[in-house]
């Protein structure tokens, strides 16, 4: 009996003893690196919660991660345990969470900065909306942001700010390009292609109509700007099969260029269009880079035949709203929308497409100098739009 | 104690302390302090921040709600194993029994008491049917249960979506509408003491589950029925018992644990329906839970316990910079652990040997 019991016990021991020796031992290591300022030292901790798709996704997520590097660089910070991030001082320790594949601990993830007690949190992509706003509501000294989602009710007294970008500016330059690129054909269209059916997208569709409108005047016709949408729910925004099939018979309707707004959707469109070999413009992200440096030889191939892509820089919003927080000591709640005037939308620009924009670009600029001026009222839904066209056509 | 379960129970501690030994040493390894480690899991499940000094009752409530459903998926492969099956499936019976409670939860109208059993039920009897098909399969074909049960995740998680998102419709394209409040688990009062946790009555049907388990496994006729299929199919055979029944029972009840998970979560932690993009691998932690719970009732219940600390300490690990993949490590270091069972307990009576060695002596 005393020997049986005798084994358990000195394999418990032993395993103890080495934990403890591990602890001891990192814990000496700990000392030595003493010369690190503590938490505490830092002026501003300003921190990001990724989506799915992690800190690398060639969208939003990583397009924020550029906005941290930046804060870093220029607020004398640090990006904690992310040597590649970059370290500039110690006046600002920035701190980024990926959450997991599906995303199940956004709201751990969230709280575990607010707990640590971080001045600026960040949700990055609407599907933190839930738990972005129930952490909000348990930690008042935390200021969140969600980016590009929306919470109703909020004011400036409110702890959480709502970021969206003004999507139908974008689209507006997105419109002149498309109508710049096929002017010199005989029959020239271009065409728009949405998701969902719904005021969002809606924006969108506003904007390119009213761009392509203002650049040539003969998309002021009727018919000239083909627009069609995938369906009345969000599935619309995941069914590339049927963004295809629309695709396709606007290109065979005669669309020169076609632009999208209807998310994982777009694939069909930008597929169909390296089939046809068609010219696309994607949305959101720099698509047509994204294409590029994908896996999957196909969609490097359709790389070729996405021009460009309407941006939403959240890099500008994350740092936009730090720096306000960080210069002004303080940052009121509420609704932030970012446009062309504060960099929060643009058109994609890389190495690839560059030499196909170079012909437009001084025309886009002056326009987008004239959107920022005031100058031009990009319309953001049906009925503005057709105030727009009048007036352009008088 | 008999001797069996003794050294069972010893060689999942060993084993444990071995993953977060090696857990350790990787931290180490990264340049940080396994303390921080040790603090996460503190905090993550006793609410108290040790470095700190600050308690939070949340944390306790959210490390249930981590440590339910890998119960429930650990008895659903436990069970199936006592019968010499492997449930590889439970993930896909989480999903379908999640899905029968988002069409029960917003399909139906009943008062609590009537709603919140019937959701239940449903769920326990979708994962039972998604259970018995490989089961059938099984005993009918002999189609190895494991290639079914594998496939049949994919297919209850894109079943799941499909539904979800085209029959029942969503808000956001990856949510349901919010259960009416008849059908949800949830407790003003658990969520109170533990400081507005998600906290909830999820926990009643997961503790009368171990329960369940091991009165049916250990103490009725028909689970010595099918423990001795699981020990020695011929032999259970030839004592005249009905293998191929045994098989797709004990494959109908394996799915029902976790159909039982599915319910648990989706009208206890979430409240609505949701698609996924990938599934969540809480049939895959299922089968470590019950790998390190000896396939025992209240092993398994301990060792989701313990799983469920390595996941509610990981958002936190991750905030204190330590890498979110270490309570990944660590958990498949405590399952390589157990798996080198006959190695460890090699080990074991060596180091026992020679502990003992001179207190033999002097005994003599």
């Amino acid at each position: 009996m005393r020997t049986r019991r005798a084994f358990p016990i000195a394999a418990i021991l032993t395993v103890a003893a080495v934990l403890s020796a591990a602890f001891t031992l990192s814990s000496c290591g700990a000392r030595e690196g003493a010369s690190a300022p503590k938490p505490e030292g830092y002026r501003w901790r300003i921190g990001i919660v990724f989506d799915i798709g992690g800190k690398d996704d060639r969208s939003f997520n990583q397009s924020a991660y550029e906005g941290l590097k930046r804060l870093a660089a220029d607020f004398r910070g640090r990006i904690a345990d992310d040597p590649e991030g970059g370290d500039h001082g110690d006046e600002v320790e920035l701190r980024w969470l990926e959450s997991k594949l599906e995303g199940a601990d956004r709201e751990q993830l969230l709280r575990s900065l607010a707990d640590q007690g971080y001045d600026l949190v960040f949700g990055v992509g609407f599907l933190f909306a839930d738990s972005i706003f129930r952490v909000a509501n348990d930690y008042p000294r935390t200021t969140f942001v969600l980016i590009d989602g929306n919470i109703p009710d909020l004011d400036e007294g409110s702890n959480l700010i709502c970021v969206s970008f003004a999507e139908e500016e974008g689209s507006f330059l997105a419109g002149v390009l498309a109508a710049l690129l096929v002017e010199a054909d005989s029959d020239p269209k271009v065409g728009f292609l949405g998701g969902m059916d719904m005021t969002l997208i809606r924006k969108f569709d506003a904007g390119f109509h009213a761009g392509a409108a203002y650049a040539s005047p003969v998309m002021r016709q009727q018919g000239r700007v083909l627009s069609a949408y995938i369906g009345k729910d969000g599935s619309a925004f995941n069914d590339p099969g049927r963004a295809s099939i629309l695709a396709e018979s606007m290109y065979a309707a005669g669309a020169g260029v076609i632009y999208h707004a209807a998310g994982a959707s777009g694939a069909g469109l930008f597929s169909t269009a390296a089939r046809l070999g068609k010219r696309a413009i994607g949305v959101d992200s720099d698509q047509g880079l994204a294409y590029a440096s994908s896996a999957d030889p196909a969609e490097r191939d359709a790389s070729r035949f996405i021009l460009s892509s309407m941006l939403k820089r959240v890099d500008n919003a994350v740092y936009a709203l730090s720096e306000e927080l960080m210069r002004r000591g303080s940052i009121e709640g509420g609704y932030r929308v970012f446009g062309l005037a504060d960099g929060g939308v643009a058109l994609a620009r890389n190495d690839a497409n560059a030499e196909a924009l170079a012909p437009y670009d001084e025309k886009l600029e002056s326009i987008a100098r004239r959107i920022v001026a005031g100058e031009i009222r990009v319309p953001f839904d049906m009925e503005s739009l057709e105030d727009f066209l009048e007036e352009l056509r008088r | 104690m008999t001797k069996a379960k003794n050294d069972k129970l010893v060689l999942s501690l060993v084993a444990t302390g071995l993953g977060f030994l090696l857990g350790a040493i990787v931290i180490i390894g990264t340049g940080k302090n396994p303390f921080i480690m040790l603090n996460a899991m503190v905090f993550g499940t006793t609410g108290i921040n040790i470095a700190k000094g600050i308690f939070n009752a949340r944390y306790i409530g959210e490390f249930f709600i981590q440590a339910m459903p890998i119960i429930l998926t650990g008895l659903s492969v436990g069970f199936a194993f006592r019968t010499g099956l492997f449930n590889i499936g439970a993930e896909g019976q989480v999903l379908v029994g999640g899905l029968a409670a988002t069409i029960i939860g917003l399909g139906v109208r009943a008062p609590s008491i009537v709603h919140v059993p019937m959701i239940i039920l449903g769920a326990m009897l979708a994962g039972a049917l998604w259970g018995a098909l490989p089961g059938f399969l099984k005993a009918r074909y002999n189609v190895h249960e494991v290639v079914v049960t594998i496939m049949m995740n994919y297919i209850g998680l894109h079943l799941n979506n499909h539904i979800v998102r085209n029959i029942i419709g969503t808000t956001d394209g990856v949510k349901t509408a919010v259960f009416p409040k008849t059908a949800m688990l949830s407790s003003e009062f658990l969520a109170g003491v533990t400081n507005g946790s998600r906290l909830n009555w999820g926990i009643v049907p997961t503790v009368l589950a171990v329960f369940v388990f091991w009165f049916l496994i250990e103490k009725t006729t028909f689970g010595f029925g099918l423990r001795a299929v699981g020990f020695n199919k011929e032999g259970a055979r030839y004592a005249g018992m009905k293998v191929e029944r045994n098989v797709m029972t004990s494959m109908a009840i394996a799915g029902a644990f976790a159909g039982l998970a599915g319910a648990v979560m989706a009208i206890g932690t979430f409240g609505f329906g949701r698609t996924l993009p990938a599934a969540e691998g809480y049939g895959f932690d299922g089968i470590a839970v019950a790998l390190v719970g000896g396939n025992a009732a209240f092993g398994i219940m301990l060792s989701g316990l313990l799983f469920g600390m390595l996941k509610a300490a990981a958002p936190l690990m991750q905030s204190a910079g330590i890498p979110k993949e270490i309570g990944s490590i660590i958990q498949a270091s405590i399952v390589v652990f157990v798996a080198m069972k006959y190695g460890l307990e090699k080990l074991l009576v060596l180091m026992g040997r020679k502990s003992r060695e001179p207190v033999e002596g002097s005994a003599v």
